[in-house]
């Protein structure tokens, strides 16, 4: 496989002064020259962004770059898109690199629709003859065609954005880096963009995409960068990666064993042993198919005849903290001593693509609510749509929201001629 | 002055590498050459601009010149009876001011580009020498305007078109060349210095008057010719002036050939100079 990106000991260093002046006056470099000619002292700091970045991206893959505020994720798009220049290493790009970050920048208010056409097709990286070939299919595209003579700064802006966009978009980059934070405009234009997105990346393109949705990371990527502090912290398939980002340690590949790590979660009557995570085939995994019915199950231990009702329940929470729902059994029974597995079988055509956290927890009822115990966040999958024509989409490509995408039964009929 | 590079060369199959390593100056030719066709498009954009209300555009480049003549031939032909040999005082002023204006005017853009151009510095790459130079080009049709208002003029006031106006062009050539040199330098400095921007005016005001705009180079004492003709300005002014008046105009040619050296090195310090500033550029504009 050859690769199309390919990053080598990349390093950015930014220079933060002494004072907190963001700008350089030549009165103070004469000044300081004058004065502390022989020695060159200067109080200046320097903060590493990036820090011997390395990785290779192969053609025709979909990264996602993801990371906390801060991680080095801008910096590392403005040096894959030229815009910064490393301050080590190198990075090696084969064909044209284009990036949706800079949608609409170059547009002139005072030039004309046609005009500003050619003047961003010429800024973004195309020849002119090209942007003539490409003229017609972009201004259909924007649909301004009856306002192709007039200035854009009296273009409503929708259409700017429209203009700007299909400028953008008709560039045929062999490489496309896309910024969801920098992407302006109304979510409506979001989506535009992000159906674009899609659109090039069944095209064989490669695709680098920076985002905060990890819904949108696992439907739109096969691979998945995480950096923390200007480093790679985790490359790999994004479910993992992901797991990774937001669990830390907390979720773990399908099965988390408590017992075997040593934590004892528990009360005096029942302990939790472990949780899993499991297919159709009984097998543990981290990436459910979004068709495909899902198991999740957790072991516990009843200590002692007690007389309690326990009440096992799953708690299925989003990233950002939203609940999708908890889950308990319908009916209760007092438990001897012994060994337990509560399982809670979810259907396939249920879950939304993207990542869920299990919470395991037992309580009870009796009057008063007590929690034996609660594990947030013990387990973390995936749920993945593999984008075959399934029910529902209709070749609609972009994120469905919402937290669950149940499949009901439907009806449309005619009422009335 | 260390000059690191970015690298831009096309193996196999368009392989672009970026790399902080260094590289021979012969890459920011290149990269220039291959933006030739923005390089066009950026300086079409500002005439477009400017011309786009087409009376204000053309009147604004007539008038500059034609009031700054009217008040320079009061103040050094009326008042100071300055000489100015068998040319008419308000011709020598016109022919004075014309490439000035170019240089004064383009130097002072230049220098504002890459801050007036940020966005578009911050979100796209093209090489950044594209932008001073794009200032460079689209003055010039001010210059042609003016050039012709000052033909009109010759004819007017009875001095007639010389064979050697044929050389207008070469010393436009020359004009251009000196600008590009002293606007990559102004645009590099102004980038990295914030106060570079209030210097630059004061610079080009004061270099109105060392330079032969509102007088005769016949009026600068013989001792202090050669000083004087170390202004690259000089050589220039008195070059186009000899153009259009031939043999009427005391015109020593050294002059000319002083400044279109000093221009080669001004060009050649300043791109490496720009380069040198255009690393960290986005990080400071």
């Amino acid at each position: 496989m050859s690769y199309s990106v390919r990053v080598e000991g990349l390093g950015k260093r930014y220079m933060i002064k002494g004072s907190n002046r963001r700008h350089r006056l030549l009165r103070d470099e004469i000044m300081s020259f004058v004065k502390e000619f022989p020695r060159k002292s200067e109080s200046r700091q320097e903060f590493w962004a990036l820090r011997d970045l390395g990785f290779e991206i192969a053609e025709g893959d979909k990264v996602g770059i993801i990371g906390k505020n801060g991680a080095g994720k801008s910096t590392l798009l403005k040096l894959l898109s030229r815009v910064a220049e490393p301050t080590t290493g190198e990075i090696r790009l084969r064909g044209r690199v284009s990036s949706l970050l800079e949608v609409g920048t170059g547009f002139h208010p005072e030039l004309t629709g046609r005009e500003n056409i050619f003047l961003n097709g010429v800024i973004l990286g195309m020849s002119r003859v090209e942007v003539r070939r490409k003229f017609d299919e972009i201004v259909s595209f924007a649909g301004v065609e009856r306002f192709l003579e007039t200035q854009v700064k009296h273009y409503s802006s929708g259409m700017y954005m429209r203009l700007a966009f299909s400028v953008a978009a008709h560039l045929d980059p062999e490489i496309l880096i896309v910024d969801e934070v920098l992407a302006v405009g109304d979510a409506e234009f979001q989506k535009k963009c992000l159906g674009k997105m899609q659109d090039i990346s069944t095209g064989g393109r490669t695709v680098i995409f920076v985002s905060h949705s990890m819904q949108t990371v696992t439907s739109l990527c096969n691979q998945c960068i995480l950096l923390d502090t200007g480093q790679i912290r985790k490359q790999g398939r994004p479910s993992e990666v992901i797991v990774e980002y937001l669990g830390g340690d907390a979720g773990s590949l399908g099965r988390v064993d408590f017992q075997g790590q040593g934590k004892t979660i528990a009360d005096e009557h029942v302990q939790l042993l472990y949780g899993e995570v499991l297919d159709e085939d009984d097998q543990p995994i981290l990436e459910a198919n979004i068709r495909k019915p899902t198991r999740v199950k957790m072991g516990f231990r009843v200590k002692s005849r007690s007389g309690i009702r326990f009440m096992p329940n799953f708690h299925f929470v989003v990233p950002g903290g939203t609940y999708a729902f908890v889950s308990t059994p319908d009916i209760l029974t007092e438990l001897a001593p012994g060994d337990y597995e509560a399982s809670c079988y979810i259907p396939g055509d249920f879950l939304n693509e993207g990542s869920y956290f299990v919470g395991l927890a037992i309580s009870s009822y009796s009057p008063g609510l007590t929690i034996h115990f609660f594990e947030p966040s013990a387990m973390t999958f995936n749920v993945r749509d593999s984008m075959d024509g399934s029910v529902g989409r209709h070749g609609y490509a972009n994120v469905m929201p919402g937290v669950v995408r149940p499949r009901l039964q439907w009806k449309v009929e005619e009422v009335s001629n | 002055m260390p000059s690191p590079l970015i690298v831009s060369k096309t193996v196999a199959m368009r392989e672009t590498v970026l790399s902080a390593n260094s590289n021979g100056g012969k890459a920011v030719w290149q990269s220039l050459w291959k933006a030739r066709e923005l390089l066009v498009f950026l300086a079409w954009r500002d005439i477009v601009v400017k011309y786009k209300q087409a009376v204000l555009g053309i009147a604004w480049a007539i008038l500059r010149p034609v009031l700054t003549t009217m008040v320079f031939t009061l103040v050094f032909g009326k008042i100071a009876r300055l000489p100015s040999g068998d040319i008419p005082y308000a011709l020598l002023v016109l022919s004075g001011i014309t490439p000035w204006l170019y240089f004064a005017n383009t130097v002072n853009d230049c220098g504002n580009s890459l801050v007036t151009n940020s966005t578009l510095i911050s979100k796209v790459y093209f090489p950044r020498l594209v932008v001073p130079a794009s200032c460079v080009i689209a003055n010039l049709v001010d210059l042609m305007i003016t050039v012709l208002l000052l033909c009109g003029m010759l004819v007017w006031f009875g001095v007639g078109l010389k064979a050697t106006i044929l050389l207008v062009p070469f010393v436009v050539l020359a004009l251009a060349m000196l600008t590009v040199g002293v606007g990559f330098w102004a645009a590099a400095l102004n980038a990295k210095y914030r106060d570079v921007s209030f210097i630059l005016p004061f610079l080009v005001t004061f270099g109105l008057y060392v330079s032969p705009i509102g007088f005769s180079s016949e009026a600068i004492p013989e001792q202090w010719r050669i000083l004087y003709g170390l202004n690259p300005v000089v050589g220039l002014v008195d070059g186009f002036r000899f153009a259009l008046f031939g043999e009427q105009y005391p015109f020593q040619v050294w002059t000319l050939v002083y400044s279109s050296a000093l221009a080669l090195l001004l060009i050649v310090t300043g791109v490496s100079y720009f380069r040198y500033v255009e690393r960290d550029i986005v990080d400071i504009i």
